[in-house]
Formats: structure tokens, sequence, C-alpha cells
């Protein structure tokens, strides 16, 4: 897939940053499967949405076409929104409650 | 080895590592602040790939916005100690291997040559262009691409902001107004001990 790239001192091959998104993307997948903390939880989620995010900007390099960095740039708007909806919900939570931890949280189980 | 590449794989362990740390840490701010490490290596390395704006805004808005909102939730919640132990004890066990499954997958998917050569990535980045394509990812030449090609996207993450806003404080406003009407119902009982009208009043 990824031909090597012209060494030119300070140009990193593209593979590199796919191969290290790959890596932080699956770190966050395990933080979503193995904390019982729904703030941690949505850190994991965070941390998935920014190794997507360099993968963009990875490729935007790599095509040169600057839709890449614009739609990371809608990535971060969307997980700011989504953070200040979700850490309502978690306060929300929390106060109603008294815990965030998500094995606690199965009052809608049948 | 170039410098770029030594460069590179310095931050990536750093980022590594951090995420890790995050993943591992007993205590919300310190996964919090482990956090914030991860996206200034992210930051570093947007502005090794030709994207300083991007850059920019992470650090501003992740490092920055987000994380507080992130810091302030846990210590207003006092949720700083987590514990580690799960109910379920082949959980973690199991997720571990999934994962690593997922990885070995990912990176197969991505670099093996029947699957990966149908979309292959043009090398067009040399270092000529390098040189003479200075502009690539400045912030003007951003500003162009988000306001010509993508106005109307734009336009619909300033809506979904909006009602992310309004989400946020009626998610939060409706347990404030319970709690008051539960303080003022506690009030007018406690100073003589009639349950009078005073709260609805």
């Amino acid at each position: 897939m990824f031909t090597e790239l012209q060494e030119a001192n300070f140009l990193v091959p593209t593979s590199y940053y796919v191969i290290l998104s790959a890596v932080l993307f699956t770190i966050g997948v395990a933080g979503v499967l193995i904390r019982r903390n729904a703030i941690l939880i949505f850190m994991s989620i965070e941390l998935m949405l920014n190794a997507a995010n360099l993968a963009f900007v990875a490729f935007a390099r790599a095509f040169q076409d600057l839709s890449g960095q614009v739609f990371v740039f809608f990535v971060m708007t969307v997980a700011a929104s989504e953070v200040a909806v979700g850490l309502a919900l978690i306060v929300a939570i929390f106060r109603s409650r008294k815990s965030i931890d998500i094995d606690e949280l199965h009052s809608m189980e049948g | 080895m170039t410098p770029g590449t030594v460069l590179f794989l310095i931050l990536a362990l750093i980022a590594v590592a951090s995420a890790i740390g995050m993943l591992t840490s007993a205590n919300a701010v310190h996964a919090a602040l482990f956090l914030v490490i991860n996206f200034f290596c992210i930051a570093l390395f947007y502005l090794g790939l030709h994207a300083p704006f991007l850059a920019m805004v992470q650090i501003t808005v992740y490092a920055g916005a987000i994380m507080v909102l992130f810091l302030f939730v846990i210590m207003l919640l006092g949720a700083e100690r987590i514990s580690l132990g799960s109910t379920l004890r082949w959980q973690g066990p199991l997720a571990i291997v999934l994962v690593v499954l997922l990885l070995g997958v990912t990176i197969f998917i991505l670099f093996s040559p029947q699957i990966g050569s149908q979309m292959p990535v043009p090398e067009v980045w040399t270092a000529a262009q390098a040189a003479g394509d200075a502009e690539f990812g400045s912030p003007a030449s951003v500003g162009l691409v988000l306001f010509e090609r993508y106005l109307l996207p734009f336009q619909m993450v300033g809506i979904l902001l909006l009602v992310a806003m309004i989400g946020a404080v009626v998610l939060t406003r409706d347990e404030l107004k319970t709690g008051r009407k539960r303080r003022e119902a506690q009030t007018a009982v406690s100073p003589d001990g009639q349950t009078g009208e005073v709260g609805e009043a």
C-alpha cells in the first residue's frame, strides 16, 4: 500500500503515522472495554477520535488535499459538543444515583 | 535513520506511553493529565504533517477547553479515586486478547498487498514539493477551503454547537430546580415544625 516516500531529512512516511494511529485507537478501544468509570470511558473515546484525526491529517499530506484537515476541524467540533452533553449527562446521573460506575447503572435491564 | 524519523519515534513513544498511563492509572485526575500529554504529542505530529492551524486548534480546544471540562467534572463529583477491579473476572483478559486481535487485523488489512493495493497512496509528497508548497496547511489556505467548499457543513456544525450548548444547560438545570425546591421545603418545615404553604408561595 505505502511506497517509500522520498527521504528528505524531516519527512516521515505516511505508513508510520497510520500505524501509530492504529495503536492509539486500539488503546482507546481497550479503555472502553476494561474501565468501569464513565469519565474514563469518555476519555478513551476522545483518544480514539484523536487517533482517527491523526490518520486524517497524515492522509491529507499524502494526497496533498486540504479536505482531510477541514474534516479534522469538523470532528473536533463534534467531539467538543459530545463532551459537553456527555459530561452534563454524567453529572445528572451522578446526582440521582450517587455513582458513575457503569456496572451499577443497570436499572433499564429487563 | 533520518532526524525526522528519530523525532517521530520519540514522540510516538511518549504518545503511546501516556495513552497506556491513562488506561492504567487509578486516579481520574492523573488519567486526565496523561491524556493532556497525549494531546500535546498529537499537536506536535500535526506540526510535522504541515497542519499548523490544526496543531493550534488541538492545543486550545482539546488540551485546553475539553480537558478543563473533564477536570472540572471530576473534581465537582469528587470522583478522583477509581476502583480498578471489575465485577467480571474474565473481562479484562478477554478485552486484551480481543484488542490485540483488532490491532493485528487492522494492520494486516492496511498493509496486505491484496487488499491494500486497491487504495494506493500517491507518492506526491517529495522533498521538492515540501520546499515549494509551504502554503499547504496554513490558516489562510485551510480557511479558503473551509469557507468555499465546506460552507454548508460549517454552518451545520455551528447549529450543532448551539444545540449541544442548550442541551448541556437543560440537562443540568432541571436538577438545580428540584434541589432548590427541596431546600425551600426544608426551610419551610424547620423553623416552627409546621408544614405550611410557605414552600409553595
